[in-house]
């Protein structure tokens, strides 16, 4: 567990040093769901109704602008063919990299979800609602983000392919964390909605890490 | 030092092995038998296989045709051996002793302390340093100093003394002649002249 620990420190250092990258995730989220009103008028009744799933695809798109520099400095610098020959599995080292992923593009977005409820003018309920859908849905987003970015790492210019790749994997995330938030029918569903989110998250977690080191292995040829 | 211990014996056998790239064979029907304590040189030219070959022979590339065994290693033990490619794996915003630490935390802590390594190298002075401002040679140290903190048997190291100056290359071949005292296996690419007495040779691409 000391190489697991030490892969965590070593992330979160490395992403703490370079901090503006956290900032400019952040300020993307913010701008991104603030953009919205301008683009949809100054409707109070509407932008309600939709900024559950503004705050949703805001945090989608940010979570996307971190997967380039999740394993690719790596695989550049020759530290993923050390990680292939390690004494921890390489499915150990990419869940460690899922954890941080998560600590370093989802955790800050959740920080500043209140700015973006303020901006588009949440009441109480579904800020808490928000807060509570987003912290049991994105890890399955950086779960699955981590297993495009290992699909494409080997791919020279393969940057953009990633967020093509795992858009797919991501709707069933957006829409069970967007009904946990605005029940279309009854109450009850919206339960059903959070539990499904975080049936999501716990599989996506679980599997993404064997997956990505397999492609890993696979890529490399 | 604790220079006494001695490697568990292995052997590297590589039989009818060929080796290449995206299904192009670069070289091909190459057998090496390496007993413990022995060391092998990679020469040829540009281009004619020999890092491709460290590749398959670390199990970083499949072979295309053939198998390479460490036979008699214990794979419950971890992996047998060290790989040491052109690139260093030396990132900035790390400090130097921080990066060694790392790697000595993810495959173990069996051979020398930091210090010790650090020491070794030659890069004591420089142990509080960020890991990128260091030289190209500086680099290669350190990534030397990863083989020493933690023990395999078989060295797999390809171009180890680019950017080395003169002492760094003394530095190089004592680290291997004590690598290889005490029963441990070594490949090498190289195009420069290791100090290091008995080491056999393969020359690849002659033929071409």
């Amino acid at each position: 567990m000391n190489g697991f620990s030490g892969i965590l420190r070593r992330e979160l250092r490395l992403a703490l040093a370079g901090g503006g990258d956290m900032l400019t995730l952040v300020l993307f989220f913010v701008i991104t769901g603030a953009l919205v009103p301008f683009a949809v008028g100054p409707d109070r009744e509407l932008l309600a109704r939709i900024a559950p799933g503004i705050v949703w695809i805001a945090a989608f798109l940010a979570m996307l602008l971190g997967l380039d520099r999740l394993l690719r400095p790596d695989r550049e610098d020759g530290t993923l063919a050390l990680y292939r020959l390690a004494d921890l599995p390489l499915s150990a080292i990419l869940a460690a990299k899922v954890i941080v992923h998560w600590l370093t593009s989802a955790l800050p977005l959740i920080l500043a979800a209140p700015c973006l409820a303020l901006i588009l003018g949440m009441d109480m309920q579904t800020f808490w609602r928000t807060l509570l859908s987003l912290l049991l849905g994105t890890p399955a987003l950086a779960a699955f983000g981590t297993f495009g970015a290992a699909v494409t790492v080997a791919i020279r210019r393969g940057g953009l392919l990633a967020p093509i790749l795992i858009a797919p994997l991501c709707v069933p995330v957006l829409i069970f964390g967007v009904g946990a938030i605005s029940p279309l029918g009854g109450p009850d569903q919206a339960g059903a909605a959070l539990l499904l989110l975080a049936a999501l998250s716990l599989m996506a977690c679980a599997l993404s890490p064997f997956a990505a080191a397999f492609a890993i292995d696979w890529g490399e040829e | 030092m604790t220079q006494r211990q001695v490697y568990p014996e292995i052997s590297l056998v590589a039989e009818g092995l060929a080796c290449g790239r995206g299904g192009h064979a670069l070289a091909a029907e190459i057998a090496i038998a390496l007993a413990p304590g022995q060391g092998l040189l990679l020469r040829g030219p540009n281009g004619a296989g020999k890092s491709t070959l460290l590749l398959t022979l670390a199990g970083l590339l499949p072979p295309l045709a053939g198998s390479v065994r460490y036979a008699g290693h214990d794979a419950e033990a971890g992996p047998a051996l060290h790989y040491c490619g052109h690139r260093n794996g030396v990132r900035a915003r790390l400090g130097v002793a921080q990066t060694l630490d790392f790697w000595a935390g993810l495959n173990g802590r069996t051979g020398l302390s930091i210090a010790e390594a650090l020491q070794a190298v030659g890069l004591a002075g420089a142990a509080g340093l960020d890991a990128g401002y260091l030289s190209a040679g500086q680099q290669r140290r350190l990534a030397l100093a990863r083989l020493l903190v933690t023990r395999r048997p078989l060295w797999l190291l390809d171009e180890p003394s680019a950017a080395l100056d003169a002492a760094g290359q003394a530095l190089l071949a004592r680290l291997l002649a004590d690598h290889l005292a005490q029963n441990g296996l070594a490949v090498i690419a190289t195009h420069d002249a290791i100090a290091v007495p008995d080491l056999s040779v393969l020359t690849l691409g002659e033929a071409a």
